[in-house]
């Protein structure tokens, strides 16, 4: 018990130090571009393709079920309300705790494991600052843009897949997609995924920067980064969606 | 213990432990100013770890260090960085950034630590890049590089800043005698140009013995013998002795 409180001590000060070293120059722009190049723009293909997917099996889940009720024409309200308030963010961050979590854990790792980290700092460089920062910059910003991609192709996918059958027109779609959406089932739970992103970036980095192992821990850290990230989203994810609902009562779902 | 001018790197009762292991114990020891200083003994007993010790990448569980007049052990992160300017550090695997290639590995510090130009920078490469024969491979990634190029990069990142002290760790390791007696020569060619302090720790006897000014023999986590060629080959300690005629 005494380790994972002193676990939770030290992966919190990781946190804090992240914050505290991203309001102190120099201001890492330069890597912080670079990180978001890896980090969002290469994840953009595997998010919009999980998106397109889930929001096509979505709708035919969701038809079989309201055409039974004759509610059929509900379905681009349940499909954008689903994938805006939820299934967009958490699926999102999932798909990014698993692709980036484990990158920024194994490059980390591997840094440490082949003194890279102690050749910066042997060069009077912040390792830190250098590497851990910028990461985690870069999840926080990239995690909401991620979102907005995995909602928009799958109201997409939604549409393609209701158009199959029903032959509804993309501006009837739309127009009830966004019918019943309030703001507050859009702008909150997007901008909850840089929560999502911070504890992404920094459970993974925290993993690979603190590795004291050899080359069998560059593995481990990967793994431990991708299940402590994604563990840790999913009860943030609770907490969050209480937040919003609390802050936004009577218009958020 | 005497910090004057010409001491370059001093220890002073430095001991370092590993889960319970001594790897250092009680080591006393100094290094003057534009002196070439070998550290050699068996595998396993401290020699990288002195090394890390010297440049603040790790820290003594009991002890003192100065570089020139800061002691290191508890300095802050900005002053430490100002002592680390001083110095360069080549490590035994070379730990070029593998994401950077050759010129982007060197240019690195010092678009970071200096306020030199574009042009200032791309010129300190190219030479420092010429001086170690790597002029042709600037924009290579060090994944394409063999084991005694990744040697002369490594050397040629620990010289871009123009270091008064150098540490090597095992400069010759894993390359064949002609590579291991180029590296030796720019290593010393450092020592001759530019007065630059040498630290280096090694196997290679031979090497040692054309870099070395001084020589340190470690055994056991103990500084057992230190002195010049002849000293360490009159010394009462057999391990010395044997280490240093080998």
């Amino acid at each position: 018990m005494t380790k994972i409180f002193e676990f939770i001590g030290k992966v919190s000060l990781f946190g804090f130090r992240v914050i505290a070293d991203l309001f102190r120059p120099p201001f890492e722009v330069a890597q912080i571009a670079r990180q978001l190049a890896e980090i969002g723009a290469r994840s953009v293909p595997l998010v919009a393709a999980s998106g397109f997917a889930l929001g096509a099996v979505m709708t035919l889940h969701t038809r079989s079920t309201l055409v039974t009720f004759g509610a059929e024409a509900e379905i681009p309200t349940v499909q954008s309300l689903a994938f805006f308030v939820e299934i967009g963010p958490l699926v999102a961050g999932l798909l990014l705790a698993g692709r980036v979590g484990s990158g920024i854990g194994a490059v980390l790792a591997n840094m440490r494991v082949t003194e890279q980290i102690d050749g910066i700092e042997s060069l009077s460089i912040d390792s830190f600052k250098f590497l851990v920062v910028p990461r985690v910059v870069a999840c926080v910003i990239a995690a909401p843009l991620l979102t907005l991609f995995m909602d928009f192709s799958g109201l997409l996918a939604g549409f393609v897949a209701e158009h199959a059958v029903s032959h509804i027109s993309f501006h009837l779609y739309i127009t009830r997609a966004f019918a019943s959406l309030d703001w507050a089932n859009f702008i909150p739970p997007t901008l909850k995924t840089a929560v999502f992103g911070f504890i992404i970036g920094t459970v993974s980095a925290y993993f690979g920067y603190t590795i004291n192992e050899g080359a069998q821990g560059v593995g481990k850290a990967a793994t431990n980064s991708v299940v402590l990230s994604s563990l840790l989203l999913i009860v943030s994810d609770v907490i969050l969606v209480k937040c919003i609902a609390f802050v936004f009562a009577g218009t958020a779902l | 213990m005497n910090h004057d001018n010409r001491t370059a790197v001093s220890l002073e009762c430095v001991s370092k432990s590993f889960g319970g292991k001594n790897v250092l114990s009680d080591v006393s020891l100094q290094v003057a100013a534009g002196e070439a200083l070998c550290i050699l003994g068996r595998s396993g007993i401290g020699k990288s770890v002195t090394l890390k010790l010297m440049i603040a990448l790790l820290k003594p569980d009991a002890g003192k260090i100065w570089i020139e007049q800061d002691e290191i052990t508890n300095l802050t992160e900005e002053n430490l960085s100002r002592v680390r300017r001083k110095m360069g550090f080549l490590f035994q695997d070379a730990a070029l950034f593998d994401s950077l290639s050759v010129y982007e590995n060197l240019a690195l510090p010092l678009a970071r630590l200096t306020n030199k130009s574009q042009e200032e920078i791309d010129f300190m490469v190219d030479k420092v890049l010429r001086q170690v024969g790597l002029a042709a491979d600037k924009k290579t990634m060090p994944s394409e590089l063999s084991g005694g190029m990744r040697k002369r990069a490594g050397l040629a990142r620990a010289l871009v800043l123009e270091p008064k002290i150098l540490l090597a760790d095992e400069p010759s390791s894993g390359l064949d005698r002609i590579t291991a007696a180029e590296i030796d020569e720019l290593l010393l060619q450092q020592k001759t140009e530019r007065q630059t302090t040498l630290i280096v720790v090694t196997h290679d006897v031979r090497g040692a013995r054309r870099v070395g000014d001084r020589f340190a023999i470690f055994d056991q986590g103990h500084l057992v013998c230190h002195g010049t060629a002849d000293e360490v080959e009159r010394s009462d300690n057999k391990t010395a002795r044997e280490l240093i005629s080998l």
